[in-house]
Parts: structure tokens; sequence; C-alpha cells
């Protein structure tokens, strides 16, 4: 085979694996235009006869599904802020400075690593509800934003910073909070962007823990409000799936525009082969 | 005796004090742990002890508990939806794992053919796994839909008449598979597609000088080399499938009747339909027995075949 066909191939392969596993993106976008009759008619058609941007407005009318995605926000946000801050100072003090009882102590955040998050389920509800947090943004929040695997992802990039860089600061008079700030911190951006992206699209995407804390419209994100949805109305297909792509489109946008992070760390983490 | 002591000078002795500046540095170490651990002790760690406390109780929330003992793991025993519920879990594992990882390996060989617009492609292939879960589950229960949604209409293009996908006792879990293979093989691919790329190509050149075949060179200089990050996706990939619940709820509900119930919707029905939360948190641990030990075992496998450059 000459490189010419051999590479047409492989475009034409890559053209065709794409198409097909794109097509439940595009049928989810196809579908949310269709009319009410269309969408809801015993054989499903692929184009949409007739197209009903209306149907946005409509989704947005039929439950509050603005409350729900800015729900979501706060969710998302909340527990990414909390978790990101409180892990990069952590995971300096595990990764630089020497106290008593530092290796035990991460041993114990590593030994959490490995429990699934249904086993402390149960027992976070409990604690939520025993301090009146049911449908409360502090339940919501608090529960989801300490984990191990920030502090553990930020200690491993901190110990591969030289120490010279934070040395040259302290000896210009910095104290450690200020060689964290304006040192370790700058030189961190891209460990810290990539757990902040993690988490957000992770907690965009929970279904389990709003599922349980949150019982009103007051709380509910969007994940949630989407069976609401399917509850309330039968299912109303087109008016369903425009819900769902907007509820999907926020996490495609922030995937896409931060997606180098992404890969870099993976890249990052050693899994490059090495 | 002039000599013996001549050395210690300018050297400090060994028992002195612990000088201040160590203790000042403990104090600023703790300080900066301080807002993590808190957090950690009472939303992690603290769960976890309580998770064993409540699992040796009668509890449904509302009456105070009663001291059950081990009852809640004796119930496990000749309870068939547990079993059920395991074997559908188990059943999602060893299938969805390794379709996922064929498929996002053979993804990341097909980008890693030099295409120049590579990052094109990637970036759609890793739009299923940028989708919400949630969401897209309820287009696959419309793909899904048993007479003439569309993965019956292609089915019928080649004269298979395709099931009732959700609703079939044997094609739900395979329903719920595809689905989960779709959505989550972007995570894999990247990562492959970061370890091809770091694969020195003088190993593939010196390969082709000797006559290597490509299958060859396939088995003995990519697969070792990309064995970290097979590992690695492998464990996760487990890990996750052992706990997959928003696909299963959304699209199935654990039906028909008990069919794609997984351990995660078992626990929840257990501890938030039927208040039985000392039960519940026996399961949740037989759950967290499981991944430990198959994660355990994955990792006594790997010494053997995971080949780390260094």
């Amino acid at each position: 085979m000459t490189t010419d066909v051999r590479r047409r191939l492989v475009v034409f392969t890559c053209f065709l694996v794409t198409a097909v596993t794109l097509v439940p993106v595009v049928m989810m976008l196809l579908v949310a235009f269709q009319s009410d009759a269309e969408s809801m008619a015993a054989k499903p058609s692929f184009w949409p006869s007739s197209w009903h941007p209306e149907n946005l407005t409509r989704a947005f009318d039929l439950v509050p599904l603005g409350k729900y995605l800015l729900n979501t926000v706060y969710f998302a946000a909340g527990t990414t802020i909390l978790e990101t801050v409180t892990a990069a100072l952590a995971a300096y003090a595990f990764a630089r400075l020497n106290f008593p009882g530092r290796s035990w102590l991460f041993g114990i955040y590593l030994a959490t690593l490995m429990i699934p998050s249904q086993v402390t389920l149960i027992p976070q509800f409990v604690l939520v509800a025993k301090l009146h947090g049911i449908d409360t943004w502090p339940g919501m929040i608090l529960p989801h934003a300490f984990t191990a695997i920030g502090v553990f992802l930020l200690r491993q990039f901190f110990l591969g910073i030289p120490r010279d860089y934070e040395e040259a600061a302290r000896l210009d008079g910095a104290n450690r909070w200020q060689a964290f700030v304006r040192v370790i911190v700058p030189l961190a951006v891209p460990a810290i962007a990539t757990l902040a992206v993690f988490k957000f699209i992770g907690q965009w995407n929970n279904l389990l823990w709003p599922l349980v804390i949150s019982n009103s419209d007051a709380t509910r994100t969007a994940s949630v409000g989407l069976q609401v949805f399917q509850d309330t109305n039968g299912t109303q297909w087109n008016l369903l799936l425009m819900a769902a792509t907007v509820t999907t489109i926020p996490l495609i946008v922030l995937f896409f525009l931060t997606q180098r992070w992404f890969v870099r760390g993976i890249t990052m983490s050693g899994l490059g082969g090495r | 005796m002039a000599i013996d002591t001549a050395p210690a000078i300018g050297v400090a002795p060994a028992t002195r004090p612990t000088p201040r500046w160590r203790n000042r540095e403990s104090l600023t170490a703790w300080l900066f742990i301080l807002p993590s651990l808190i957090g950690f002790l009472i939303f992690t760690a603290g769960p976890v002890v309580a998770a064993g406390v409540i699992s040796l109780l009668d509890w449904n929330l509302f009456s105070s508990p009663t001291w059950a003992g081990l009852h809640n793991f004796a119930r496990l025993g000749p309870d068939p939806t547990f079993w059920s519920a395991l074997g559908n879990t188990a059943y999602f594992t060893l299938v969805s794992v390794p379709l996922t990882i064929l498929v996002s390996l053979a993804l990341a060989l097909l980008l890693n053919l030099g295409l120049k617009r590579i990052t094109i492609f990637r970036s759609l292939l890793l739009l299923p796994y940028a989708t919400i879960t949630v969401a897209v589950a309820f287009v696959w229960i419309w793909l899904y839909i048993p007479h003439d949604g569309l993965v019956n209409a292609v089915l019928g293009w080649f004269g298979v008449s395709g099931p009732a996908w959700l609703i079939s006792d044997s094609w739900a879990m395979p329903a719920l598979i595809l689905m989960s293979v779709w959505k989550s093989f972007g995570f894999g691919m990247v990562v492959f597609l970061a370890g091809l790329q770091a694969i020195p190509q003088q190993l593939y050149e010196a390969g082709r000088v000797d006559g290597t075949s490509p299958w060859n060179s396939f088995r003995h200089i990519t697969l070792p080399m990309l064995s970290p990050a097979l590992f690695f996706v492998v464990v996760t990939s487990v890990i996750g499938s052992f706990q997959v619940f928003d696909q299963a709820l959304i699209m199935t509900n654990g039906g028909p009747g008990s069919r794609t119930t997984t351990l995660v919707m078992y626990i929840y029905r257990t501890g938030f339909e039927n208040y039985d939360q000392g039960y519940a948190a026996a399961q949740s641990l037989v759950l967290f027995a499981f991944i430990v030990v198959i994660t355990a075992g994955q990792f006594l496998f790997q010494r053997r075949l995971v080949h780390y450059d260094n």
C-alpha cells in the first residue's frame, strides 16, 4: 500500500468512527427541535420535519431549568473552590514542611483513596441530617469538598518543583505563606487548574449525592431535575432532550476550553509510558 | 585528648533540644493542613468509621437505633437481590472494562498513525466523555425504543430484528454496557494516546530494520511500553464500573425485575427507599471489600506484567 492510500484509509476510518460515535449527541440535538407529535410518534424520525426552536423556552417554562442550572453551578463551583484551596494548602505542607506525624497522617489520607464514596454516603447523609443540612448549600457542598485525591495530586506536583526556587524567596525574607503564594502557587497553576477542571466536571455530573440531599427546587441540580422532568410530563422527548442538551452544553464548553490542561494533567501524572 | 574534642567543634551535638525554628515549622505545617484536615476528618475519615458502626445497628433513621451485631452481614447470605446485584455488577464489570479498553486502545492507535489533524478527531471523540451522564442516558433510552428506535432501525438494515433492549431480560444489561462504553472510552483513549506518543520512535525503527512484522512490533514494543497506562486505565475502570449507578437508574431503574440492579443501586434503595441504614452500610462495606481485594489482586498481577522503564 502506498503511503497516500494508507493515509486516506486512516482519515476515512477516523471519519467513520467519529460519525458513528457522535450519533447519540446529534440525535439529542435533532430531537430537541422536533414537534411534540413527531418526537412522541411510535416511529421516531431522524431529521425534524419542522424545526421548533421555541422548545427551548418551553423547556424552561415547564420546569425551573434555569434555577436547576444555577444550582448546579453553585454546587460544582462551591466544591471545586473549597477542594482546590484546602488541598493546595495541605499538599504544600505534606510536600515541603517537616512536622511530627507527617507520614502517618498522609498515610491515612492515602488509605481513604480506595474507599468508594458509597461507603461514606449513608454516614454523610446522617451527619447532614443531624445538623439540619438537608436541602441547604452547606449540606450539599461541604461533604464533597475535602477529598484525599486533591491533596495527593497536588503533593505529587509540588514535590517536583525545585526547592531552590522557594529557598531563594526565603533568603529574600519571605515567610512560608509568602513563598507558597508567590512562588509555589504560580508555578503550580497547571496542576491546580487540572484538579479544578476534574473536580468541576465530576460534580456537574454527580447524581447520587444531590439525589439524596436535595429535595426541593431550592438546591435541586440539573442532573436530578431532568428526572423530575420525565416524571411530571410523561416522556415528552423533544422537551426532555432539549433540557438535556442545555444541561450538557456548559460541560462540553468547559471541557473543550480546558482540554489542553486535562490532557496535560494526564501526561503529567506520569502515565506517559514512563 | 585534644584530638578527641577537636571534631566536635562546629558540629551540632546529637542531643541538642529541638530548635525553635523546628517548632515553628511544625506549627506552620499544621496551620496549612488544618482547613483540609478538619473537613477530611468530619466528612471522609469520620464517615468511614461511622459506616462500620452503622453496619452493626438496626436503624431506619427515624427511631433510635438498636444494636444488631453482625446480623446485617448475616442477612446478606439469604438475600437473593443482593447476590443478583453482585452478579449484575460483576457482569457489567467483566464485559464493560475489557470492551472499553479495547475500544479506547484501538482508537488511540488509529489516531496515533500520524495524522496532522489528529486534534480535531481527538476532540470530537472526547465528546461523549464530556457529556453529562444523566442527559445522554435519556438519549440512549430514545435510541433503544423497541420497534423503530435508531439502534433497531440500523439492525433492520442488516435483516436483524433487534430486541426490546431495555425491557428485555437478556438484553437490558448489554444495552447498559454499550451505552457505558460509549460514554467512557474517551478517557482511556486520551491516556493511551499520551502513552503512545511517549514511546521512542527509534524502537520501531530498530524493529523495522530487523524485519519485525507490525503485529510483533505491537506485541513486543507497543504493549510493554504502554503497560503502565494500560494498568492505570484498568484499575480506574474497574473501580468505576463497580460503582455504576447513574445510567442504570435512568435507563432501566434496575429492571426488568432486578436484572440491572447494581450494587450501588441496591445500596441506594436499601438506605433511601427502605430506610434500612444498617443493612445498606453493611452492603457498602462489602462493596469496599470487593474493590480492595480486586485492586490488590491487580497490583500483584501488575508486578509480573507491567513494564516500568527505569
